[in-house]
């Protein structure tokens, strides 16, 4: 497991409390699992993700993620449509361990309300809550 | 794996350990209310001698082979079981055997519980079985709501044709949920009327059972195709796997997900069960499957083993987030069916699905030429319809009382069968038995 200074927390991304992040481009944003998350999880093997043009509020939940030793739930860190998914995932779900902020990036949502993108933490309130946890 | 319980001595050396002076105390974090305090409605206890006079008063009043002449499946199927197979399961590492948690000691449950997958799924033509579930009614009511977790859509056509107590329980199962059920008609020749599928938007599974409740046929791969044509997933069941030794195995027709009673596979009717409900869909599924799952992996050192696998579907770690509440499996009358598909073998099982079904063409033949209409002409395995002329119930009761019982009344199921029987002949059966028959129900 790694230590709270080996995490990567890049700054172009906002951070929800269930450990999404959420990256604004443009007209859509994307959504995946934080690098604490990812390492908390351990190995992945399996990722579940919704059906595109379904809309969910912020909190519910989206997806599954199994890995190895743990089954956890995915939770919308904004509500709005679902756009996209990362169909790669099917195939390579070990992609959030080796990549969470890059290829393994979960959907892509149309967000309902920017206020609640906002509303997200950055990546310093972020680092500090994570402190909070260990 | 061994079961013993425990001793007096023992429960108090282990109150003891904990701290605790009796099993009131170890319970005291249940809340009041949801402790039961009064006495349990129970009849006295039986010495055994009277216990067995109780249970022989009882079986005395059904009529079951040998003592009696049964013409009758309908879901529980007479079959001979080879003496290795009850030999074999009263073994105590399996009459004994518990849900196998821990690799490190259930290796031999364990490869027990694979071999009788790996025989399921080839018996049925899939790519993955679990280690069974019930029976064969909650075989299909967990297949129906699996393929409504993964289509995403909540309505299922069930044949009317499927057994009428399988399509109970799925009602049962599927009363609270909202999910919508829509029976499909019979046509006039024992097949099932697809047609009002049409009408459906939302439909996630198309159900039949083949052979039906009525032993005829089903065109598997015609409908098949009609239910993926829906966006439906398709859905077989059975009540008679033996059939699959002769005709064309749902794997092989398009089923997406098999499933149905093993019974017929070396386990005993029991005057109606336990039953073993076989569960198997194609591989793309299995995370959406119910119920345990054993497979094969390699050890530290690199030698064959055998573990649960994929247990995250599983209520004991997703809780209510499981793929269903089934948590067990139906162990020894699995190991049961794999013994007796092992003990009888593939060749074994062709040649005595053939028998079964060339005794019951003999019996239909026999009443065909004495006279009776047999009601469908869709091919049949080891069941069949027959019309009998009004009044005949006075000659079904002259049977019973010379011990023979010929046929099931259709009558209390499908009411606008009157009359109509459903015969069963398997390898039981002798041409004595169904010339006799034959001979009866004409004098």
């Amino acid at each position: 497991m790694k230590e709270i200074g080996e995490l990567q927390l890049p700054d172009d991304v906002r951070y929800a409390e269930d450990h999404e992040w959420v990256r604004s481009e443009g007209e859509k944003t994307r959504v995946g699992i934080s690098d604490y998350a990812q390492d908390q999880l351990g190995d992945i093997v399996y990722v579940e993700l919704p059906q595109v043009g379904v809309t969910f509020d912020k909190g519910e939940e989206f997806g599954t993620v199994e890995s190895v030793k743990a089954v956890a739930e995915f939770y919308m860190p904004i509500g709005g449509e679902i756009l996209g998914v990362n169909t790669a995932l099917e195939k390579s779900p070990e992609l959030v361990n080796k990549s969470p902020y890059g290829d393994g990036w979960l959907i892509e949502v149309k967000p309902a309300d920017s206020a609640e993108l906002d509303a997200l933490m950055t990546r310093d309130v972020y680092l500090e809550t994570l402190k909070g946890i260990e | 794996m061994r079961y013993l319980p425990h001793t007096d001595e023992e429960i108090a050396s282990m109150l003891q350990a904990v701290g605790k002076n009796n099993l009131g105390e170890l319970f005291s974090t249940v809340p009041e209310d949801c402790r039961y305090t009064g006495t349990l409605n129970l009849p006295e206890p039986l010495t055994e001698w009277e216990l067995n006079d109780l249970m022989g008063a009882l079986s005395g009043t059904m009529a079951a082979s040998p003592e009696y002449t049964v013409f009758v499946g309908a879901g529980s199927y007479e079959h001979y079981i080879p003496e290795s197979v009850s030999y074999l399961l009263s073994r105590s590492e399996f009459v004994t055997s518990y849900t196998p948690y821990q690799a490190e000691m259930s290796q031999g449950t364990l490869q027990a519980i694979y071999e009788y997958q790996t025989l399921a799924a080839r018996l049925l033509g899939m790519e993955v079985a679990n280690a069974s579930l019930y029976d064969g009614a909650s075989a299909l009511a967990e297949a129906l709501l699996m393929a409504i977790r993964i289509t995403r859509k909540n309505a299922v056509g069930i044949s009317s044709l499927v057994h009428p107590h399988y399509r109970r329980v799925v009602q049962t199962y599927f009363e609270p949920t909202g999910h919508q059920v829509l029976e499909l008609p019979r046509l006039e020749n024992g097949g099932t009327d697809l047609s009002p599928i049409h009408g459906i938007d939302n439909l996630a599974a198309v159900a039949v059972q083949s052979p039906n409740f009525l032993g005829c046929i089903e065109d598997l791969r015609v409908i098949g195709e009609r239910a993926h044509d829906k966006g439906a997933l398709f859905v077989t069941c059975f009540t008679e796997p033996l059939a699959y030794g002769l005709i064309k195995n749902p794997g092989g027709q398009g089923a997406d997900i098999a499933c149905g009673e093993g019974q017929s596979l070396g386990i005993p009717q029991s005057f109606g069960g336990p039953g073993l409900g076989m569960f198997a869909s194609k591989m793309e599924y299995v995370r959406s499957m119910p119920g345990r799952l054993v497979g094969q992996t390699k050890d530290l050192e690199g030698k064959r083993g055998f573990v649960l696998t994929l247990a995250t579907r599983e209520q004991h770690i997703r809780r209510d987030k499981a793929t269903s509440n089934i948590c067990t499996n139906n162990s020894l009358c699995a190991l049961a069916a794999a013994m007796y598909m092992a003990s009888v073998g593939g060749t074994g099982i062709r040649e005595l699905a053939s028998l079964n079904h060339d005794k019951s063409e003999y019996l239909k033949q026999e009443l065909q030429k004495a006279g009776f209409k047999i009601a469908f002409t869709t091919p049949t395995f080891n069941e069949f319809v027959v019309e009998f002329p009004r009044g005949f119930d006075v000659t079904y009761q002259r049977l019973l009382e010379k011990k023979t019982v010929a046929g099931l009344s259709l009558a209390p199921f499908y009411p606008d069968l009157a009359n109509h029987y459903l015969l069963c002949v398997t390898e039981t059966r002798s041409k004595e038995d169904m010339d006799a028959l034959v001979r009866e129900v004409t004098s």
